[in-house]
């Protein structure tokens, strides 16, 4: 273990990555070239998961207790001390219920969802860099990776529906199925802006680039951002969208006749679906596992998971803050606003790289034009195209209740005048 | 494919290619062909993998895995006459005559052809290549294919677009 401290000092193990690659310099030694291979595989997906179930298990009980505070109860707090062990509870609670399926269900295919689920959660952490050694496949096709593993989720979520043989089921299977692929464009759209200006498609590219310009591409591209985090809840299924297992309208979606280990599996999937989210946001627009010369002192992982969690908890925000929309105002959103927006913007991006490229402009004159253009234009063009789908603040005024009841009021706006 | 690993990934790839392809027509259930129509394209993508094509295999997931197969998932649930599944048809002995044409065909190509192995060294990236070739010597049929894209998206709006309600 002397790898661990290979350069004789003590922030040498701030890359996990070291003692591994000390572990597998030390076995190219001993045994052929494919051992090593098979070995670092090993390591890096145990790794994964091993990191995956233990963050799953603690925002668990984070979340709970984080929307609890929000809504003013007090959350889980009976098991264990604060009710941190209420996790590791409601786990044995799902491993020990009896596993049902439906008479009527197609058997093969309703095994096979919640299996088909597990692996884009999983496999799309195999190309985001934790640390400067830390990527188990650094692709050099990685952003695009990260969305086309993401879309294997949409046959899984309808065999998943389908084979459960509930109407409730079969509605969230085809809402999830239209969100997804709705947002998939957003979501493509938004990645566009990133690769444009770094130009590589490898993620440690992107981070690298991030680094050497000492700035965050969240400055430059903040339209993309937000229409990212947007897609990245629609893509989890997170609350301010979760229409897919709206319980008020549809029971519980595409799981609704998934109880037991199936369904924990569901649960534990949505959630390394938002972890992965995260890390994709962290990795492209937060500097992935740098922070402006820190991470020489700070291990860069703690950098990386600090980051990824901070994401992360803004999802938990607007979970416990915003009200759920309705399937037509999601999809409205994603065609008709968000979509107009960020083909302008990538235009626009593609524009100002050209410009960078083409004339003799020192990088830090660009970088802040770029970043002072993307930012006010963005805001217009975000206020503008919203004023001119109607949804300004100037018409809202004045609208006056045709019909008042006890219970509330119904109103015709566009009769008022007459 | 030179090493072991490769070697091994061909072949475990190819056997998941074509056993999910005969199971495609095989199983007598629509959605269960569906599932093993995915998992051709999922070996199809690990084979070009393996090939050095890696753009081409993420492609083949994002479009083919995402859409296509979602394609064929709405095409079956929207068919009335789904429920029937692959029963037997009229049009299996013409089928069965054309499958073997092919197979004729392709078993013959294999045979008379005198299998060269390239000797060229591995693509590090196809995805920069990819772009290049597409936005300089092939610019036209790639923005003929965009624009025609473009007018079937228009189309198909256009079609499924409400009449316009009469104002009174």
């Amino acid at each position: 273990m002397t790898s661990f401290f290979l350069k004789g000092e003590w922030y040498d193990f701030r890359d996990l990555g070291n003692p591994v690659g000390g572990l597998l310099h030390d076995i190219d030694k001993i045994a052929p070239h494919w051992v090593v291979y098979v070995v670092a595989s090993l390591i890096g997906t145990g790794g994964i998961v091993l990191w995956g179930v233990l963050s799953c298990l603690a925002f668990i009980w984070i979340e709970r207790r984080v929307v609890a505070l929000m809504q003013n109860r007090k959350g889980p707090n009976r098991v264990g001390p604060a009710g941190l062990l209420q996790p590791v509870a409601d786990a044995l609670k799902l491993l020990m219920k009896e596993a049902i399926t439906p008479r009527a269900a197609d058997k093969i295919v309703f095994w096979a969802g919640p299996v088909l689920i597990f692996v884009p959660a999983l496999a799309v952490f195999a190309v985001i860099p934790f640390g400067p050694k830390m990527t188990l496949a650094d692709l050099n096709v990685g952003v695009l990776f990260l969305i086309a593993i993401a879309g294997i989720n949409t046959p899984a979520v309808f065999l998943a529906g389908w084979s459960s043989n509930n109407k409730y089921a079969l509605l969230g299977a085809m809402r999830t199925i239209a969100m997804l692929i709705s947002y998939e464009i957003i979501q493509v759209l938004a990645l566009l802006g990133p690769v444009l200006l770094v130009g590589s498609m490898r993620l440690g590219d992107l981070v690298g680039w991030q680094d050497h310009y000492n700035t965050w591409i969240f400055f430059i591209q903040p339209v993309g951002l937000m229409a990212y985090i947007f897609a990245g809840a629609v893509e989890t299924n997170r609350s301010p969208t979760d229409i897919a297992e709206a319980e008020s309208e549809i029971v519980a979606g595409y799981h609704t006749e998934y109880g037991g280990i199936k369904f924990g599996f569901f649960y534990q999937a949505e959630y390394l679906a938002g972890f992965a989210i995260a890390a994709a946001i962290t990795t492209l627009y937060m500097g992935g596992y740098t922070l402006w010369g820190a991470e020489k002192y700070i291990p860069s992982w703690i950098i990386f998971l600090g980051k990824l969690y901070t994401v992360f908890f803004i999802y938990i925000w607007a979970r416990g803050t915003l009200p759920r929309l309705r399937i037509d105002q999601l999809m409205a959103f994603a065609w008709k606003f968000l979509l107009p927006i960020m083909l302008v913007n990538t235009l626009v991006v593609g524009g100002e790289v050209l410009i960078w490229r083409e004339n003799d402009i020192s990088d830090v004159t660009a970088l802040t034009l770029i970043g002072l253009v993307n930012f006010f234009f963005g805001a217009a063009l975000v206020i503008g195209w919203a004023r001119f789908l109607g949804h300004g603040r100037g018409r809202q005024v004045g609208r006056r209740a045709l019909l008042t009841q006890e219970v509330g009021a119904v109103y015709f706006g566009a009769e008022t005048s007459s | 494919m030179d090493s072991t690993g490769v070697i091994i990934a061909f072949y475990v790839l190819a056997a998941m290619t074509i056993g999910s392809a005969v199971s495609v027509v095989v199983v007598r259930n629509m959605i269960h062909a569906v599932m093993g129509l995915i998992g051709t394209f999922a070996g199809l993508a690990g084979l070009y993998v393996t090939l050095s094509a890696d753009f081409i295999a993420i492609t083949q997931i994002l479009i083919y895995i995402g859409a296509i197969s979602i394609l064929f998932l709405f095409a079956i649930v929207l068919t009335p006459q789904a429920s029937r599944n692959n029963q037997e048809s009229f049009l299996r002995f013409p089928a069965l005559v054309l499958a073997l044409l092919v197979a004729g065909v392709l078993i013959f190509v294999a045979l008379d052809n005198t299998w060269n192995l390239s000797h060229a060294p591995d693509f590090p990236e196809t995805a920069s290549t990819i772009g290049e070739l597409l936005l300089k010597t092939y610019v036209l049929p790639f923005e003929i294919a965009s624009v025609l894209l473009l007018v079937a998206v228009v189309g198909s709006i256009v079609l499924v677009r409400p009449e316009p309600v009469e104002e009174d």
